[in-house]
């Protein structure tokens, strides 16, 4: 189908994009990438008044050094954190990850900001960001604030973000020099939306762990944080049985709901099937 | 109801201009306003590719936008390939190699292939086909379509490298 009528607006600057959110009071959508957003309104599942296309502020689309963090505008297109040589050396998770983002053609107008905006809960950026305690900026009428990743997620689909505020940048902290990572993930077609997907760091201290993360998309109706895997890692260090154990654990760990696409206890088998690959490659490649 | 926009942009090279409502998507301004309809639509939610285009030399989905956002942009899309009435060398493989069947796919699988092959010059099979599951063919298994990128990549290579010397 094509999309509903709607009032269209292109703002030059993030001020008079919020200005105008403001004035649409919750009416209003964020066009960003649009590689959700249009197929929602040619499905007219959403029928905003207005659309406030963020596409022609320049200002937010860079990737910057900021203190240990890696800092993305939230109008950066995941084709470009794809091919981003300080993606590639400070946040190699991010850029595995942005491998299953789609595909190519959809990355090349796809954001971080709007994937992250968007949570869907099977979406590969909201478990990143997740699983390396990112947090995001958003700015609004009373000026700007920061949200952790852990407070950000409310529900399917659903951030704690007001209506009135316009989501501007993404920061993830740098990982730390020989962290390993993995992205794993099971579509039943690749560039499709994971089933279940799951993102891991380990930074190793001999044959010890210092620090584990885990969590995971696709598995409950917000990225989840898998603490009690992670702590079973830093307790038992990172061999064969003790990453065993850790999926279990993660498995156990998960509330997915069925859908068309799997049911509840497939979701919950495939966490801990993927948490163990991620970990056994993540282990892999820690130095 | 929204007043008409107004759309100026570069399209194959030559500059168009057209007049539309800012719901309109890209894909139908191409077909409709602009008469180009080597573009094709196909799901209109951004899964089946067929009308991937190139915007600003990146294959995009003309589906997932509204043609006000390519005001300004510079576009290619099939209509784009010929030069001086002869195939481009993928256009050439995709035939010889019977990478087609209705041909409805076949535009989105161009204009994907040839971004896919600008990004990674050399790739391995397994490469096309994570670039070529983009979109959706429904006749040819993919076998044929497979084998004309893998056969146009170093035509592409040779073609690259005599435009990038002095």
């Amino acid at each position: 189908m094509k999309p509903p009528r709607f009032e269209y607006h292109a703002p030059r600057s993030v001020d008079e994009a919020v200005d105008l959110l403001g004035r649409y009071g919750g009416d209003a959508k964020v066009l960003a990438g649009g590689q959700s957003l249009m197929p929602m309104l040619n499905f007219r599942l959403t029928r905003p008044a207005a659309l406030v296309d963020v596409n022609r502020i320049a200002a937010l689309a860079y990737v910057r050094e900021d203190d240990g963090m890696v800092a993305f505008g939230a109008m950066t297109r995941q084709r470009t954190i794809e091919f981003s040589p300080e993606v590639a050396r400070r946040l190699p998770l991010l850029r595995e990850a942005t491998r299953w983002v789609g595909h190519l053609p959809i990355r090349s107008r796809g954001t971080i900001g709007g994937s992250i905006a968007h949570a869907d809960p099977s979406a590969e950026y909201p478990a990143v960001l997740t699983a390396l305690e990112g947090e995001v900026v958003a700015q609004g009428p009373r000026g700007r604030r920061t949200l952790r990743a852990a407070e950000l997620f409310e529900t399917y689909l659903t951030t704690r973000l007001a209506p009135d505020e316009l989501l501007v940048e993404v920061r993830l902290p740098a990982m730390p020099a020989g962290a390993g990572h993995a992205f794993e993930e099971f579509a039943r077609r690749h560039g499709d939306f994971a089933i279940v997907g799951i993102a891991a760091m380990v930074v190793r201290d001999g044959a010890r762990c210092r620090t584990a993360r885990l969590a995971t998309a696709g598995a409950g109706p917000v990225p989840l944080r898998l603490r009690a895997a992670e702590e079973i890692l830093e307790r038992d260090g990172l061999g064969d049985a003790a990453i065993a154990a850790a999926a279990a654990r993660a498995a156990e760990l998960v509330q997915p709901d069925s859908d068309v696409h799997a049911s509840a206890d497939y979701r919950r088998h495939l966490t801990g099937v993927l948490t163990a690959r991620a970990l056994t490659r993540a282990v892999e490649r820690a130095r | 109801m929204t007043d008409l926009a107004t759309v100026r942009l570069t399209v194959n090279g030559t500059p168009r201009e057209g007049r539309c409502a800012p719901r309109k998507l890209l894909v139908d301004f191409l077909r409709e306003d602009l008469a180009l309809t080597g573009t094709h639509v196909g799901c209109e939610h951004g899964v089946c590719g067929a009308c991937t285009i190139l915007v600003d030399g990146e294959a995009a989905r003309s589906c997932l936008m509204l043609a006000v956002q390519a005001d300004g942009a510079r576009l290619t899309t099939v209509e784009g390939l010929m030069t001086d009435g002869a195939l481009h060398p993928l256009q050439e493989a995709f035939r010889d190699h019977h990478g087609l069947q209705c041909g409805f796919c076949t535009p989105g699988m161009l204009l994907t292939a040839l971004d896919l092959l600008r990004v990674k010059p050399e790739p391995s099979a397994a490469d096309i086909r994570e670039g070529l599951s983009a979109v959706l063919c429904r006749c040819t298994g993919y076998h044929g379509i497979v084998k004309a990128v893998q056969a146009a990549a170093p035509i592409l290579r040779a073609r690259a490298e005599q435009q990038s010397r002095p």
